[in-house]
């Protein structure tokens, strides 16, 4: 995409009906670091690459929770991520205040993307540089939305935003049809493998990612670094077959994909 | 109370003043959980003071597909929460998207509009009974004026907390069949209809199960006043007079 007359104004189209700064909104979010989501039946996992400024820093949190039965990744401007979970979450309790009642997911969702509608409508106003992945449970089942900078968002079975995320979606391309019927154990292991994906190399541990459960009688919650390591543990240590107690089909999978970190275990895990 | 109290509400142009009492008013509501559902008795009237003056209102109200209201109080007010649900329920609806506001929802809602009115000193005079059925379970709660709320397997307004409720606490066990809940609260209906001076002898029942709402047409209770005691009244108290 290049500079033209037409993408200093939100509110400027463009001969042929585009709007660039909303499109220039949505190059911020691939330039963020990678945030999977993805769900079955009964549960959402929501995972995300953990990236630091530097090594003396700490690394900045993609994944919020807005209410014990809904979870956000962002990728993108993560002030913008921050300012939208908070609005999230203030109407998530004003509902659950009012109605004694979790918030559909479905209903939040429309209300964030009329938010970012109004961005890419005003003149003293920017769109939000932020794509969220809305993941969370209500009476209809799991649901997994894409709340994008331009107003739109989508549901999905499985998705993935930032940078290499084309990596990581074609891997769950492969893979999402047997998604609804999951357990939850392989669901999570999907999410790892799926981060991995977007790694291109590097070696994957615990503490390069955060990922994230909520599910049918399990309220939004952090997996502990040691969880994640004991499903890393499962995969990364032996590169070829092997019958890891009935999770054959992941390894199938993995074996014919990235191979160049596997293996390299002698760095211990950084804890974060 | 004839005093206006001096807050200002933005309605000192309008010259209008808070509730300070109520002008139409209904009386008892009863209600039961039974095997199905809730059941939801009622009179049809309106009193004016002492004056018994409608009879046809109706004072049990479906909301949306779930939910069953009813009200005793100020008519009006009755009338006015109506037009809160209405268009809760509307724009409920018009998000179409399977889900749909359930008896708890509506009876958590109607909650917090009567605590912030009494807040405000400006009460809507009612007390409301929710009842509703929503994926199998049953749901029966009240509210009061000043916003006291609660679920209950029976519940009753007015004068029903003082002569029905006792019967419900001996009689009511669960999994009622439709004809023993009916049965049951008109056992309570008849005692207020002999006991409570704003009762008239017009009812309707309500019943709400997970297939929807039904309100029963109006009939009346078989009463009987052949009872000795009626017969010389005053044997028992000879006064001077």
């Amino acid at each position: 995409m290049f500079r033209n007359q037409y993408d200093t104004d939100v509110t400027t189209w463009s001969p042929t009906g585009r709007l660039f700064q909303v499109e220039y909104a949505m190059e911020a979010v691939k330039q963020g670091s990678a945030a999977i989501g993805l769900r079955s039946r009964s549960h959402v996992v929501l995972a995300s690459v953990n990236k630091a400024q530097s090594e003396l820093s700490s690394h900045q949190r993609k994944i919020f929770k807005v209410d014990d039965h809904i979870g956000v990744a962002i990728a993108g401007l993560t002030a913008d991520g921050r300012v939208l979970s908070r609005y999230m979450r203030s109407e998530s309790i004003n509902h659950s205040f009012t109605y004694e009642s979790p918030l559909p997911v479905g209903r939040l969702v429309v209300r964030l993307a009329d938010k970012a509608q109004v961005c890419t409508q005003r003149s003293w106003k920017r769109p939000y540089g932020v794509g969220l992945l809305v993941g969370g449970l209500d009476e209809s089942g799991a649901h997994l939305y894409y709340n994008c900078p331009s107003g739109n968002y989508f549901e999905y079975q499985a998705f993935a935003i930032g940078s290499r995320s084309q990596a990581a979606k074609t891997y769950l391309e492969r893979r999402f049809e047997s998604f609804n019927e999951s357990s939850r154990e392989d669901l999570i292991k999907d999410a790892i493998l799926a981060i991995r994906e977007t790694l291109q190399g590097e070696t994957l541990k615990s503490s390069l990612c955060t990922v994230s459960v909520l599910g049918v009688d399990e309220p939004f919650h952090f997996l502990d670094q040691e969880s994640i390591q004991k499903v890393i543990d499962t995969f990364e240590k032996v590169p070829e077959e092997e019958g890891d107690g009935g999770e054959g089909e992941a390894e199938d999978e993995a074996a014919p994909a990235e191979q160049g970190g596997a293996g390299d275990q002698d760095v211990a895990p950084m804890e974060i | 109370m004839t005093f206006t109290i001096p807050i200002d509400n933005g309605d000192a142009l309008k010259n209008s003043q808070r509730t300070l009492y109520p002008y139409v008013t209904g009386t008892s509501i009863v209600a039961i959980k039974y095997k199905d559902g809730v059941l939801m008795a009622s009179d049809m009237g309106g009193s004016y003071g002492s004056t018994l003056r409608y009879k046809n209102i109706e004072r049990v109200k479906a909301i949306g597909k779930h939910s069953l209201l009813g009200a005793s109080g100020e008519i009006s007010d009755f009338q006015e929460i109506l037009r809160y649900l209405d268009e809760l329920i509307l724009n409920d609806n018009m998000w179409d998207d399977g889900n749909s506001l359930g008896p708890k929802e509506v009876h958590n809602y109607l909650t917090r509009v009567m605590y912030n009115r009494r807040n405000k000193f400006n009460p809507l005079w009612n007390t409301l009974v929710l009842g509703g059925v929503k994926n199998g379970e049953s749901y029966l709660g009240m509210v009061s004026m000043i916003g006291v709320s609660f679920e209950d397997n029976h519940v009753a307004t007015g004068f029903g907390n003082h002569l029905a409720r006792p019967i419900l606490r001996d009689e009511w066990h669960a999994d009622l069949s439709f004809e023993d809940g009916v049965k049951l609260l008109e056992k309570c209906m008849r005692v207020l209809l002999y006991r409570d001076r704003s009762a008239i002898n017009k009812l309707q029942i309500a019943k709400i199960t997970e297939e929807g709402v039904t309100v029963s047409q109006p009939y009346s209770l078989k009463t009987f006043w052949e009872f000795q005691a009626f017969h010389n009244p005053t044997a028992g108290a000879q006064g001077s007079w």
